[in-house]
C-alpha cells in the first residue's frame, strides 16, 4: 500500500515541479517501402506511417488520463530516408518530406523525424542528393525534422560533409527568414548518433532497429532542481545521492508510461531516454539546477565540473530504474528551451566557449543556440567541427544545432514560441577556419577507434 | 486494481458524500480514506477499488474533476501503479 507522503510527493512532482514525459516515440521502419517509382514509394511510405501509428496519439491520451501524468508529445521516427530513397532525385526527396509532413498532420503528432542521412565515412549518391535539398524539405514542410550523421569514432570525421552542412544551414536561415530561420531548429549535425533517440530534431529509427518500436524521453530538471533546494547545504557526495534517487523515481514513470504504452499499441519497448529535458516554463531548467547546485550563474567557472557531476547522478540513478536505457541519456543544454540558459546569457556570463566545454560531459551538444545571420558559413563549418572533434575523440555523441538568424544581429532576440522558446542572439568570434576547412576529406578516426 | 483520488481545496459541507455518491454510481469500491483540515483548507486521499468501474478509466476520471471544478476543488484520481512504481523497488 502506498503511503499518503508518496502520493502527496508524486502529486507535487506533477503539478508543481512539471514533472511530465516529455514524448513517446514510435519507431517505424520504412524498408519495406523502398520502390523504383518515386510516387509509389511516397504511396507506400504514407501508408506505412499511417497505419503503424494509427492509434498512436489516441493511446497517449489514455494514458495521460489513466495515471495523471502529461504526455507532451507524440511523435515518429523513421529509417533514414536516404537509405530508403536510393537514388530519386533532389525533386523527389522533396516529394517524400512533403509526404512525411501529410503522414505527421493526419495522425495529429508533434513531429516526424528521419529525414537524415549517415554520412560519417562517406556519401552514397543519394545522401548527396537529400543533403542538397535539406533546406528547402524543411521550408516546404512543418513538421519534418532533419539530421546528418558526419562522423563517428570508429570512422572518423567527414569533413567534406561538414562543409556542405554549414552551407545547408545558412541556406535553411536564409529560405525560412520571415520565420526567425525557423528551418534550422529542426536540422541537427551529429557524431556518433544514437539510433533509438526519441528526441527532436534528431530523432530517426536506426538500421538496427525492429520493425516497430516504442521510445519514451522522460523529462524533469524542475523535479531535480526543488530536491537540490530542499537538500540544503549537504557536501556533494549526498548531493549526488539525492539527484541519483530523484532521477530514479522520474524514470520509473518513464519505464511505465513506456511498458504501457508498448502494449497498447502492440508494438515492443525500445528504450527510456534519461535525459532531463528543459522548457522554457518557469521552474523547469537545467540551468537553474546548476545554480541550485552552488553556482551564483549558470557559465561560471565551475559550470563544467558541475554539470558532469549532475549529469553522472542523473544516469546512475536512472539506469536502474529503467529494464533498457538508450538515446541521449544525460542533461540536455539548449539555450533557447531554457529560462535559465537565456538568462545566463543575457545577463552576459554564458558563452559559445563555455557551452562547447560543457558539451563534454553532457549529452548531446551546442543546442538551439542563436548566433548573428552574417556570420560566414566557414564559421558554421569550425563550430560544427569542434563539437564533433569533442564527440569522436571522447567516444560520445555530439550535436550542433545553431540558428544563423537572418537579419539579425547580436543582441536582438528570436522567438518561436512553444517549446523551442526563445534565444537571445550571441556574438562569437569570428575568426576564419576556411583553409582547414577548405582542404576537405577525412579526419581519420582516433587511435582508440581500434579496440578490437 | 485501484485508484488513488486526492481531493484538495476550501473546506465545506459534504465534501465526502459527493464525492463517495460519484463513486458509488460508478461502482468504484472506496477501501481506504484519510483526510485532514487545516485551518479553513481540506486534504482528502480516497483509495478506492476500481475493478467493477461500470464506465471507462477516462470517463471516471473527468466526471470526479468536473465534480471538483463544480466545488471549487482539485480532485485527481490517478492509477495506483504510478505512485506503487515510482516509490517502490
Amino acid at each position: 500500500m502506498v503511503n499518503t507522503k508518496d502520493i502527496l510527493e508524486t502529486i507535487n512532482m506533477i503539478h508543481e515541479e512539471n514533472l511530465d514525459i516529455r514524448t513517446i516515440t514510435m519507431g517505424i521502419s520504412l524498408y519495406d517501402c523502398v520502390s523504383e517509382d518515386e510516387d509509389r514509394l511516397c504511396d507506400k511510405i504514407y501508408d506505412k506511417i499511417t497505419t503503424s501509428a494509427h492509434d498512436l496519439v489516441s493511446v497517449g491520451g489514455d494514458i495521460e488520463k489513466k495515471y495523471g501524468i502529461p504526455i507532451v508529445n507524440k511523435r515518429v521516427s523513421v529509417t533514414p530516408i536516404s537509405l530508403v530513397g536510393g537514388t530519386l532525385s533532389p525533386d523527389g526527396y522533396i516529394k517524400v518530406a512533403k509526404t512525411l509532413d501529410r503522414a505527421a498532420k493526419v495522425l495529429g503528432i508533434n513531429f516526424i523525424g528521419g529525414f537524415s542521412a549517415l554520412v560519417q565515412k562517406g556519401m552514397t549518391r543519394g545522401a548527396e542528393n537529400m543533403i542538397s535539398i535539406i533546406p528547402e524539405a524543411l521550408t516546404e514542410t512543418d513538421f519534418v525534422c532533419s539530421s546528418v550523421n558526419v562522423a563517428s569514432t570508429k570512422a572518423g570525421i567527414n569533413m567534406d560533409a561538414i562543409k556542405l552542412m554549414g552551407g545547408a544551414i545558412k541556406r535553411a536561415a536564409y529560405l525560412t527568414r520571415d520565420k526567425d530561420s525557423i528551418g534550422c531548429a529542426k536540422l541537427v549535425v551529429f557524431a556518433n548518433v544514437p539510433e533509438d533517440n526519441p528526441f527532436m530534431a534528431g530523432a530517426f529509427h536506426g538500421i538496427g532497429e525492429p520493425e516497430n518500436v516504442i521510445n519514451v524521453g522522460v523529462s524533469g530538471p524542475g523535479v531535480v532542481s526543488s530536491a537540490i533546494k530542499r537538500a540544503g547545504d549537504c557536501d556533494l557526495s549526498e548531493l549526488a545521492d539525492v539527484i541519483k534517487k530523484t532521477a530514479f523515481k522520474i524514470t520509473r514513470v518513464g519505464q511505465l508510461v513506456a511498458s504501457e504504452a508498448a502494449r497498447a499499441l502492440n508494438t515492443p519497448f525500445g528504450i527510456v531516454d534519461l535525459s532531463l529535458a528543459p522548457t522554457p516554463a518557469v521552474g523547469d531548467s537545467v540551468a537553474h539546477i546548476l545554480e541550485n547546485m552552488g553556482l551564483e550563474s549558470c557559465g561560471a567557472h565551475g559550470t563544467t565540473a558541475t554539470l558532469a557531476m549532475l549529469n553522472d547522478a542523473v544516469k546512475k540513478g536512472g539506469v536502474m530504474a529503467s529494464s533498457h536505457v538508450g538515446g541521449l541519456s544525460g542533461a540536455f543544454i539548449p539555450v533557447s528551451e531554457d529560462a535559465g540558459m537565456i538568462a545566463a546569457v543575457e545577463r552576459g556570463a554564458l558563452t559559445l566557449e563555455k557551452l562547447e566545454a560543457m558539451t563534454a560531459v553532457c549529452s548531446v551538444g551546442l543546442d538551439m543556440i542563436a548566433i548573428p545571420g552574417d556570420v560566414p558559413e566557414d564559421v558554421i563549418c569550425g563550430i560544427i567541427a569542434d563539437e564533433i572533434a569533442i564527440g569522436v575523440v571522447n567516444t560520445k555523441t555530439t550535436a550542433v544545432r545553431v540558428i544563423p538568424a537572418y537579419g539579425k544581429g547580436a543582441g536582438d532576440c528570436i522567438d518561436y514560441g512553444g517549446l523551442l522558446g526563445r534565444a537571445p542572439i550571441m556574438e562569437i568570434n569570428r575568426y576564419s577556419p576556411a583553409k582547414f576547412i577548405n582542404r576537405g576529406g577525412r579526419i581519420p578516426a582516433p587511435i582508440h577507434s581500434l579496440k578490437n | 486494481m485501484k485508484a488513488v483520488i486526492t481531493v484538495t481545496g476550501k473546506d465545506s459541507v459534504g465534501i465526502i458524500a459527493k464525492v463517495a455518491t460519484e463513486c458509488s454510481k460508478c461502482d468504484a469500491n472506496i477501501v481506504d480514506i484519510s483526510q485532514s483540515v487545516l485551518s479553513e483548507y481540506f486534504a482528502m486521499i480516497m483509495l478506492a477499488d476500481i475493478d467493477k468501474l461500470n464506465v471507462p478509466f477516462a470517463d471516471f476520471v473527468d466526471l470526479l474533476a468536473s465534480i471538483g471544478r463544480e466545488n471549487g476543488l482539485s480532485i485527481n484520481v490517478m492509477h495506483e501503479d504510478i505512485f506503487n512504481t515510482m516509490h517502490h523497488i
